[in-house]
């Protein structure tokens, strides 16, 4: 059984290494690497797809045209960016268009340059942020946190979206309160729920757990927690502990 | 708890002895008369007093605490501590199938739990990539529920916070509409509120025969409840005094502050995701984006009142073509892929149990096969394709996001809401900052919070 369970990663690893040829300099966003199937493992897993192994990222660059406003969006951001001495492709890691919608992933060192530019500039004017909300990825090593920041421009009717990834080891991003001062309260929620460090907050303390809790809820290394509950005799599992089948 | 009270002051004991708080004096005010406790300050010599108000405090719209910073009546600094009624919804959503997490995200906002279905189950389709192919009907009854919820969030905010005003009359008429509006819900939905009705899909279940016959009775009292309501409060002169010019929040701190909703729309601009981004098929419906120019809390009033009147004149719109498709004979409520659907129309049958004996005849007595899928549907539930998406909508309080990311399982991997009562409460301090104590209520009203979606 640990002898699959061990393998069972490098086997994944080839599999990753294949997609990643194809984008080379981008790294991929893995979400899981998945073994068997049903969500049984080891000897009790009598279902003959104990050898099967699937990764699981979220979906990759886009290439270029984006389609609708997106494209324009990109390169007035590349001008506006390339007058401060940012090059696009220093700021902007990659573009992702998926289901009608436009994420930029950004450096976050740059973080701060590419939201004031969004906001500032006439052609862009993304007049109102929608907050931050953060996701743990615990297999996308080294860019485990991810934080997306919802950007909408009233003037011209536009969305788009920031994703900032930061390590677990290095858990730091810049703060946008300065930028958007209505990012105070969601930062200091992601600070609570995921650990995240937003360098240059205000006050940033935790906002929904009591001051003095321990570790941060919703990652995924956090348990749920939960009994189990008895019901006509019947024992039902902790939610936590019931069988998952992804 | 250092430093000993003296005995003349019976108010006042010792600090909490937390750090930074020793020698600080603690008055305890349990009714009777401020004059009483000012006496006692200005004998010791207190001249910073941090009042805390709530998080049990009647008029703080459930559990929020205000810390505010004292000097006489006039307030210094004010500052809202929140999470008193976090449950962990998200968290508990991510062990939970697609269709299960609504009825979690229905307890969110509480005052409007139609708003966190339909905006997350839009998220959901749009992972999924069936946005087009949510039948015409189910979205028809959403944007009726979404609409008659509008109004019944409206007359919450302007009911209780006439209430907090001292104003029970306008909280007793305010209630007594909206309670006609649950009693659709009630039977649309069986429930008054934690609907779940809304699913990813489509609806759970179609409307009940005669259900556009009995909002169509309903709308009139609701209307003329609006209208008294207005009658008593936009010219009465007590209330006009109360809230004119109280909890001023300008354009450029309300988009700074990303206060969308009516505190956006009292402030002129004329914002509304209906409008901007329509989703549910709004831009066929005609209504107004109604605004004010004072934003303040008088302004934000206006807009409530005159929004609930553009929601009835949709829910209007919605009714007729309900009924032009009652005439046409039986529409779907829910998508036709079965890998999505739940199986079953629930009807309760003479055991209390709900399902369709139809479909329990089907399952249990002629195909196999079906009663494996609806096993494997309910207990499973069904796949979202790997990625995420961020989906908008017009919440009654401002724009409400749902982020969600599937890792490709049963389960969503993370959801978050945007709920705009958490982002707008930030408002408050500029709001109530060198106003008096009494003010701050009516900001607070004004900001229409509701603590079961700022803390989920």
């Amino acid at each position: 059984m640990t002898e699959e369970d061990v393998q069972a990663p490098q086997i994944a690893g080839d599999d990753n290494e294949q997609t990643v040829v194809r984008s080379k300099s981008v790294p991929l966003d893995l979400v899981d690497v998945r073994s068997g199937m049903f969500g049984v493992h080891g000897t009790g897993d009598t279902s003959g797809f104990g050898g099967l192994v699937r990764t699981v990222a979220m979906p990759g660059p886009t290439e270029r045209p984006y389609g609708s406003y997106f494209d324009e969006v990109v390169d007035i951001l590349a001008e506006v960016l390339g007058e401060q001495g940012i090059e696009l492709e220093d700021a902007v890691e990659k573009v992702v268009v998926f289901r009608d919608e436009l994420s930029l992933f950004v450096a976050r060192e740059h973080l701060v340059a590419v939201a004031r530019a969004l906001r500032d500039d006439q052609d862009l004017r993304f007049e109102l942020c929608l907050g931050v909300s953060s996701a743990h990825y615990p297999n996308d090593t080294g860019r485990e946190l991810h934080c997306i920041y919802p950007l909408n421009s009233i003037t011209h009717n536009r969305s788009v979206r920031l994703e900032v990834t930061a390590p677990d080891a290095d858990p730091h991003i810049p703060t946008l309160v300065e930028v958007y001062p209505a990012n105070n309260w969601h930062e200091r929620e992601a600070y609570d729920f995921f650990g995240v460090v937003f360098d240059g907050h205000p006050a940033l303390t935790r906002i929904e757990m009591p001051d003095d809790w321990v570790g941060h809820p919703q990652r995924k290394d956090y348990p749920l927690g939960g009994i189990e509950v008895e019901f006509k005799g019947a024992t039902i599992p902790a939610p936590d502990t019931r069988r998952s089948y992804s | 708890m250092n430093s000993a009270p003296s005995t003349s002051t019976p108010r006042a004991t010792g600090g909490a002895g937390a750090a930074g708080t020793e020698g600080v004096h603690e008055y305890t005010a349990l009714g009777g008369d401020w004059d009483e406790i000012a006496a006692d300050a200005a004998r010791l010599g207190d001249e910073r007093v941090v009042v805390n108000m709530g998080p049990q405090h009647p008029s703080t719209h459930g559990v929020l605490r205000i810390v505010l910073e004292i000097e006489g009546e006039t307030v210094t600094e004010a500052r809202a501590g929140i999470g008193f009624l976090h449950t962990g919804i998200e968290k508990n959503m991510e062990y939970r199938t697609y269709t299960q997490g609504v009825t979690f995200c229905t307890r969110m906002d509480y005052v409007a739990p139609l708003f966190q279905e339909a905006a997350y189950c839009l998220a959901v389709e749009k992972l999924l990539g069936i946005t087009d192919d949510i039948p015409e009907r189910a979205t028809l009854i959403r944007v009726l529920m979404m609409e008659l919820n509008r109004v019944a969030s409206h007359l919450i905010a302007i009911g209780t916070g006439g209430n907090e005003l001292g104003a029970t009359t306008m909280m007793t008429v305010a209630f007594r509409e909206r309670e006609e509006i649950l009693r659709i819900f009630e039977a649309i939905t069986g429930l008054r509120m934690n609907h779940a009705y809304i699913r990813p899909g489509g609806v759970v279940q179609d409307l009940p025969p005669g259900t556009p016959a009995r909002i169509r009775e309903a709308l009139p009292r609701i209307r003329n409840g609006i209208g008294e309501l207005e009658k008593l409060t936009l010219a009465n002169p007590i209330f006009l005094g109360r809230t004119k010019g109280v909890g001023y929040l300008p354009l450029a701190g309300a988009m700074a502050l990303g206060t969308a909703g009516p505190i956006l729309r009292s402030a002129g601009m004329p914002y509304d995701l209906r409008k901007a981004q329509p989703y549910c098929g709004y831009e066929t419906y005609d209504f107004e984006v109604p605004t004010h120019t004072d934003a303040d809390a008088y302004g934000r009033t206006v807009v409530r009142f005159a929004e609930a009147r553009e929601s009835l004149k949709i829910v209007e719109q919605v009714l007729e073509r309900l009924e032009a498709q009652d005439r046409a004979g039986k529409h779907p409520v829910m998508v036709a892929d079965k890998k999505i659907a739940w199986p079953a129309q629930l009807a309760v049958g003479s055991d209390g149990q709900g399902n369709s004996l139809d479909h329990i005849r089907e399952i249990m007595g002629s195909s196999m096969e079906a009663l494996i899928h609806h096993f494997k549907l309910v207990t499973e539930g069904f796949r979202v394709p790997a990625g995420q998406v961020f989906q908008q909508i017009e919440h009654p309080k401002g724009v409400m996001g749902v982020h969600l990311v599937s890792d490709g399982g049963t389960r969503p991997y993370r959801v978050h809401f945007r709920d705009p009562s958490f982002n707008n409460l930030q408002a408050l301090g500029i709001m109530c900052e060198g106003a008096t104590i009494a003010d701050v209520v009516v900001a607070v009203a004004s900001i229409d919070p509701v603590l079961g979606g700022v803390d989920r």
